[in-house]
């Protein structure tokens, strides 16, 4: 009780102190005796050992964080509670500590241990929270940690932890930028896992890491579609943003066609093509053109792939989640066919009934919408009628989308609603309407009298501000028809009188110069009215009185004269240098002088020209070149981080996208059999209670879209090929027959027949490689080219009907400082056969994969060959004194540890020795004991030891040494040879 | 993604700040007072704002400004909906979302946003994961924490986060087995002076509740599922099944939780339970108006309309009103010009009256627009649209659960327009 008591004395002395001015001040807070005094109780609450002091401890100090007050010189006391057994205490620790390790970067340091602790429990759960907080402490020093944390559990069992490490890796990339190749690879790595909770976060990372690297997704292009029903609402949306850009890269524009149609046959599509439209199109047209033309030679069909996106994307638009309908919204405006965007406009209505932060962002995009694609939102017409309650911003937004809507048939029903809407009593509101009214008079010449005539009634309107707009929208629509409308400008002319409004009274002038003809009489007088207030109007008016006085002195001198000059000696001494400078150019070009210019000849037709009426457009045209629903759209200007909506490409690159079920390499194989089950099902193995139609229905799909996207990707090829194939063979018969036995000696010259020992990998399955499969192993031999390198030895074989020929790689894509030996070009690999190769890889000592293409004659497919680390070095012999002297150096940091069971198979020094040498390339080194093993090697790249040390104990027992100057390959290393032997 | 997040009040302090990343200051919030400054009315000020350096996204609930600190691209109705959620877990743990309630709970909302939020990506979300890691405070919960020292942070940890069903907790357990569902529907409308109608439309929900013991899947089938135009639903329906045979088929969270919503199609004719006859007149000269509104019922299909309640935005000059009304009491609120009547039940025999005249500022100019009258109504036991539930069935588990459906009708934004 005492101490609830202290924690609510604490919060009044601190509502009487706490200025945040006061509180913000990092160093203020030791300096008052009183805040010392406090904060020395909470110092002391936090090194007693009671939990319930140091709770209510942080409670306190987790209070004064939320109310933004300095507790940065609490923490070397809290830093101490960090390894604190109640677990409430320590997640208000970690709270402290993520807010102020910035700050005190050294004190942070004590903190790691424990959450490097955390990272290797049994539990799940703290694995992913020590990882969680470890990411989280923003101190440079730690870089390296994070990085091997990250990396660790990004191949962790638990999805939940995979899940938490790609959550680590924007942080990491934000504090170090310089780690961003190795975060790459780590993303990648995580792009291929298969579980939902994974997707999302992943795609995040990828996102803020690597948004350019377009290329990663292609693997895994299709199975995000798949998982997307099923990720969390969050990562739905990432995804589904990133899936839009992707598809414009590599997708061919759905509407080519729709082009074509709408010139030629008129019908409903033109119906809705508005003249705005078409007049927007002109520029295109000639672009439209060339791309009808292709069409015409090669109708349209769709990617399978494309449409899956779009088939699985279109039930998320029943999302409970505005920020997920939206982004599937945005995905067909984007992406989909002009007949099925209309799916979107039912969801978007309804997102209307949100709160209003949500209707104003939706109703932006709607507007941009409504602008291309008008007839989409046509039969909701009535959702966006306006209520006197809607806020003004969105008043006004809704009165944009119905402007846009507007059209011959309901333009009578909206003009209807726009009259209640004038009678408003926000102000701002019913000048908006105005406008509105203006845009439909100017784009639908059937309503334009109305409208002028609703206007002009609009003109006796007792607020100002109404009067006001409804001058400067008139001024707009007479300008298109001047002629016919001269009693409105007299009758705008006496509102001289009463108007106050600056912009008004400037748009009434500038009507009364500019058809000054038309009203011949009341012009001049106008201008005698304005020269006896001209000193106390408002800039802008002030401009179209010289205006004025400038059009009537050309046109009607006689009775102006005097008044002109008068007025452009007011305007010589105006305070306002425009003004000054405006009259004394207006003065040179219209009075005639010896010393006035050529100019002056010309004056009429300067001051006089016909202008061109005012195009009242959408302020929400062309807003559409940013993605529909993103930060930079709303504000229609580019935000950091933007990623461009790139536009469809002319031709649909090679598909590359591979199907959900191949692997791209045979080390995540091992790691996880289970194919994730589409809906409901457990990840963690316990499927729980799921119909099978579901996942039925989903599987079928996948692989049906999978397999047809193949057919229709190569079909037209490989008939190619075949042809071209049988007519060399022809020509050549011959000769091959001949060089057919050559060359088959050629390439097993260098080949290596390969020992049963060595671990085959596979590098391409013969599904995918459509016949050719190849398998890789790492020889363990020397590559003779470069010393440096580590040979690759792979196996090609054959298994399809025809031949494959050229088989060569290509592209390769390494981390930097990585380096490849590409095997020479193997011309033929007949049908059946089998052939191998070697190439070098220098890895540069690290266990990140090598990526190529594999080339045949009629295909290519990427590959990647990943090192397990074992095969990172090669034998050296040492004796026993050289061995235990390179140990004594490779001590503390460099030193692993780790206490292992043996397998029961695997307990007698022959069968370590075995399994010890099978997972890494290394070397036994004799030894005094029998109850130790020993094995060194060097890095292959920078020749670094590894020294391995097994110590057997009794019952199984042993205990595992590395010692490496690299640590990473040493914590690695003892990973594998951990595995191996208790396997 | 979300940055920071800062809590004002209506009067403009901060009173509440969190960072996922590096802390920014809070001066940032000035460009939001700012804006605040410019807008009359709270809910008028712009949800983004572009400062030099930053984007700020705000929403306004409770009489509370949620703040975020946006630094980077992002999608504006993510970071919207966030909040809301945020707003709405408030809301759940302490049954309201306001000033003092936040900050007498201010170590569980910030235990809350930091599970909510890793690095600005939202976390857990679900408030099922989320009660398993922090638990809602109760009264009960809070003496035992004081006698005994224990805490409301949970000790088991959250399993509802690594299963791929995240919106059920494990190891839920009962002795009674219930399941409640509430269908409760809205209309919305705008009828014009003459009391046609100019847009009517009926939006749906159901709100369940249920407490049901181990992991049960449930099934509920409609009447008449065609009536069903635009749906959204919660997502642990099987959109699937709904597409193939319409029928909700889903594994319930555990607790209160929105099921679906839905739009009843606006081809069909709505049903609009009551009329009103109105009389809202400013004379030229005398600085008075008059006032005569009276409701009866119209389609309310043999039901008895309750709650009823009018309430009007009088234009600024209207200073005071003199009113009888025949049924319920009326206030007049003379700061905000609000003119509340609530009426209470509506009896077809005897029509509500409220009449009478309005004195207005002496020399104010005669309002242009009459005020529209905004209708508040509910009729129990009834959905107007029709819609009706046929059955629910469980699946997985043996017990049997008390089922129970109930309809609701209420007036959502419900205007006349005079």
């Amino acid at each position: 009780m005492s101490a609830s008591s202290a924690f609510n004395d604490e919060k009044g002395g601190s509502s009487s102190v706490g200025e945040p001015e006061y509180g913000h001040d990092p160093a203020s807070g030791g300096i008052f005796s009183s805040d010392y005094k406090r904060h020395d109780d909470l110092k002391e609450m936090l090194d007693s050992n009671k939990d319930s002091l140091k709770l209510e401890a942080m409670k306190r100090i987790v209070a004064m964080i939320a109310r933004g007050k300095n507790a940065s010189d609490l923490f070397p006391a809290v830093v101490k509670n960090v390894a604190c057994k109640n677990i409430e205490v320590k997640k208000l620790v970690y709270v402290y500590l993520v807010r102020y390790a910035e700050e005190q970067q050294d004190l942070a340091l004590l903190s790691i241990s424990t959450f490097q602790r955390g990272l290797k429990d049994p539990n799940q759960l703290i694995r992913a929270s020590a990882l969680r907080v470890l990411s989280s402490i923003r101190v440079t020093i730690i870089v390296p940690i994070m990085m091997l944390a990250i990396k660790e559990a990004a191949s962790d069992m638990s999805p939940y932890v995979r899940k938490t490490a790609a959550h680590a890796i924007p942080k990491l990339y934000s504090l170090d930028p310089e780690q961003k190749d190795q975060l790459i690879e780590v993303i990648e790595k995580l792009l291929a896992d298969k579980t939902t909770l994974v997707a999302g976060s992943v795609v995040m990372a990828f996102e803020e890491v690597c948004p350019e690297r377009i290329d990663l997704i292609h693997k895994n292009y299709r199975k995000l579609c798949n998982l997307l029903i099923d990720v969390e609402e969050w990562g739905q949306v990432v995804i589904i943003n990133m899936l839009t850009r992707y598809a414009r890269t590599q997708f061919l524009n759905p509407n080519i066609n729709e082009s074509l149609l709408e010139e030629g046959g008129g019908g409903e599509k033109t119906f809705y093509g508005s003249d705005e439209e078409e007049d927007e199109d002109e520029e295109e047209k000639e672009k439209k053109a060339e791309a009808a033309v292709m069409a015409k030679r090669k109708p349209y069909v769709m990617d399978p792939d494309h449409r899956l996106l779009l088939r699985n994307t279109k039930p998320l638009l029943q999302s409970r989640n505005a920020a997920v309908v939206m982004a599937v919204a945005q995905l067909y405006f984007h992406l989909a066919p002009k007949a099925e965007v209309g799916v979107i406009a039912k969801a978007l209505v309804r997102l209307l009934r949100s709160h209003s932060e949500v209707q104003y962002v939706v109703l932006q995009n709607v507007a941009t919408m409504t602008i291309k694609r008008r007839g989409m939102f046509e039969p909701y017409l009535k959702s966006f009628y306006i209520r006197s309650t809607d806020p003004t911003q969105i008043k006004v937004l809704k009165l944009e989308v119905l402007t846009n809507l507007a059209n011959e048939t309901n333009i009578s029903t909206i003009l209807r609603e726009f009259q209640t809407y004038i009678k408003s009593m926000d102000k701002d509101f019913v000048a908006a309407t105005i406008q509105a009214i203006g845009r439909c008079a100017t784009n639908i010449g059937e309503v334009r009298d109305t409208c002028l005539n609703g206007l002009v009634q609009l003109l006796s309107n007792r607020d100002e501000l109404v009067v006001a707009e409804s001058v400067v929208v008139i001024k707009k629509l007479l300008q298109m028809q001047p002629e016919k409308h001269s009693d409105i400008i007299k009758h705008m002319a006496k509102l001289t009188d009463n108007i106050q409004v600056p912009m008004a009274r400037a748009s009434i002038l500038w009507l009364i110069g500019e058809y000054c003809e038309h009203v011949p009489k009341i012009a001049p007088d106008v201008l005698r009215k304005m020269a006896k207030s001209f000193t106390n109007e408002e800039d802008i008016v002030k401009l179209q009185i010289i205006n004025l006085a400038a059009k009537l002195y050309l046109t009607n001198s006689k009775q102006t004269k005097l008044l002109t000059q008068y007025v452009l000696n007011l305007a010589k001494y105006d305070q306002n240098y425009d003004i000054r400078d405006r009259a004394r150019f207006i003065r040179q070009l219209i009075v005639p002088t010896e010393k006035s210019g050529a100019l002056s000849k010309y004056a009429k037709k300067l001051f006089l020209a016909l202008k061109p009426a005012p195009v009242l457009e959408s302020p929400f045209k062309d807003r559409d070149h940013f993605q529909l629903g993103s930060l930079s759209h709303l504000l229609n200007a580019k935000a950091g981080g933007y990623q461009e909506l790139p536009d469809w490409p002319e031709a649909a690159p090679d598909p590359l996208r591979v199907p959900e079920w191949t692997k791209c390499s045979s080390r995540e194989k091992r790691k996880e059999k289970k194919v994730e089950k589409p809906f409901y099902s457990d990840s963690e193995g316990e499927s729980g209670p799921t119909e099978s139609a579901d996942s039925e229905s989903d599987s079928a799909s996948g692989s049906e879209s999978a397999s047809g996207s193949e057919e229709s990707g190569s079909g037209s090829e490989s008939e190619e090929s075949e042809e071209g194939s049988e007519s060399e063979e022809e020509e050549e018969e011959e000769e091959e027959e001949k060089d057919k036995k050559k060359k088959k000696k050629e390439i097993k010259k260098p080949a290596i027949a390969p020992s049963s020992a060595l671990k085959n990998y596979e590098l391409l399955h013969r599904i995918t490689g459509e016949g050719l499969s190849v398998e890789y192993c790492f020889s363990r031999q020397p590559f003779s080219p470069d010393g440096n390198m580590v040979a690759v030895q792979m196996q090609f074989t054959n298994n399809a009907t025809s031949d494959t020929k050229n088989l060569h790689m290509e592209d390769v894509k390494l981390q930097s400082g990585m380096r490849v030996k590409e095997f020479p070009e193997i011309e033929l690999l007949p049908a059946g056969e089998t052939a191998t190769a070697v190439m070098g890889i220098d890895f540069c000592d690290s266990t990140q994969a090598a990526n190529f293409q594999l080339c045949t004659h009629t295909r290519k497919f990427f590959v990647s060959i990943q090192p397990p680390v074992g095969e990172l070095m090669r034998p050296v012999f040492l004796t026993e004194n050289e061995f235990k002297k390179e140990q004594g150096q490779l001590m503390g940091m460099n030193e692993i540890t780790e206490r292992l069971t043996l397998d029961v198979k695997c307990r007698n020094e022959h069968a370590i020795v075995q399994r010890v040498t099978t997972a890494a390339n290394l070397s036994r080194v004799p030894c005094g004991s029998d109850k130790e093993c020993r094995f060194a090697g060097k890095t292959v790249t920078s020749g670094s030891l590894v020294l391995v040390t097994v110590a057997t104990k009794e019952e199984g027992a042993a205990q595992l040494t590395v010692n490496c100057e690299k640590m990473v390959i040493g914590t690695m290393l003892v990973k594998d040879i951990l595995l191996a032997l208790t396997q | 993604m979300i940055h920071s997040l800062f809590l004002i009040n209506h009067t403009g302090d901060i009173f509440l700040e969190k960072h996922w990343k590096s802390v920014i200051s809070r001066s940032v919030c000035d460009y939001f007072f700012e804006a605040k400054e410019k807008a009359v009315d709270p809910e008028n000020v712009p949800p983004v704002l572009q400062t030099p350096h930053h984007y700020l996204i705000t929403i306004y609930r409770g009489k509370l400004f949620f703040l975020s600190v946006i630094q980077t691209e992002v999608p504006p109705l993510f970071v919207i909906e966030f909040l809301h959620r945020v707003a709405d877990t408030f809301q759940d743990y302490f049954g309201e979302c306001s000033e003092v309630i936040i900050k007498d709970n201010v170590v569980t909302v910030y235990e809350l946003l930091e599970e909510m939020l890793d690095n600005g990506f939202p976390l857990a979300t679900e408030s099922n994961v989320l009660k398993e890691m922090i638990r809602p405070p109760t009264i009960l919960r809070s003496v035992v924490n004081t006698l005994t020292g224990s805490s409301n942070v949970g000790d088991t940890l959250p399993t509802g986060q690594l299963s791929n069903i995240p919106w059920r907790r494990a190891g839920v357990k009962y002795t009674n087995n219930e399941a409640y569902f509430d269908v409760i529907e809205e209309i919305d409308a705008i009828l014009d002076k003459s009391g046609t109608t100019v847009f009517a439309e009926i939006q749906g929900v159901i709100e369940a509740c249920v407490r049901l013991t181990g992991m049960p899947d449930l099934t509920l089938s409609f009447m008449n599922p065609r009536l069903l135009d635009d749906v959204s639903f919660h997502p642990c329906v099987r959109f699937k099944r709904w597409e193939s045979e319409r029928v909700l088929s889903f594994i319930p969270p555990d607790g209160n939780f929105t099921l679906m919503t839905y739009h009843v199609s606006s081809q069909n004719l709505v049903a609009i339970p009551v009329y009103v006859k109105q009389n809202i007149s400013f004379f030229e000269t005398g600085n008075c108006g008059r006032l005569d509104i009276t409701i009866g019922p119209k389609q309310t299909m043999g039901k008895t309309v309750e709650g009823l309640m009018v309430t009007v935005h009088m234009p600024k000059a209207v200073l005071s009103t003199n009113l009888t009304a025949s049924q319920g009491n009326y206030t007049y609120d003379l700061a905000t010009k609000v003119l509340v009547w609530d009426v209470g039940k509506l009896n077809p025999q005897k029509l509500p009256n409220l009449r009478g005249s309005l004195s207005m500022q002496a020399g104010a100019p005669k309002p242009e627009e009459n005020p529209s009258l905004n209708i508040d109504l509910k009729i129990q036991q009834l959905a107007i649209s029709g819609l009706k539930v046929s059955r629910l069935d469980m699946y997985g588990e043996k017990y049997k659960p008390f089922k129970g459906v109930k309809y609701v009708t209420k007036a959502g934004k419900f205007q006349v327009r005079t």
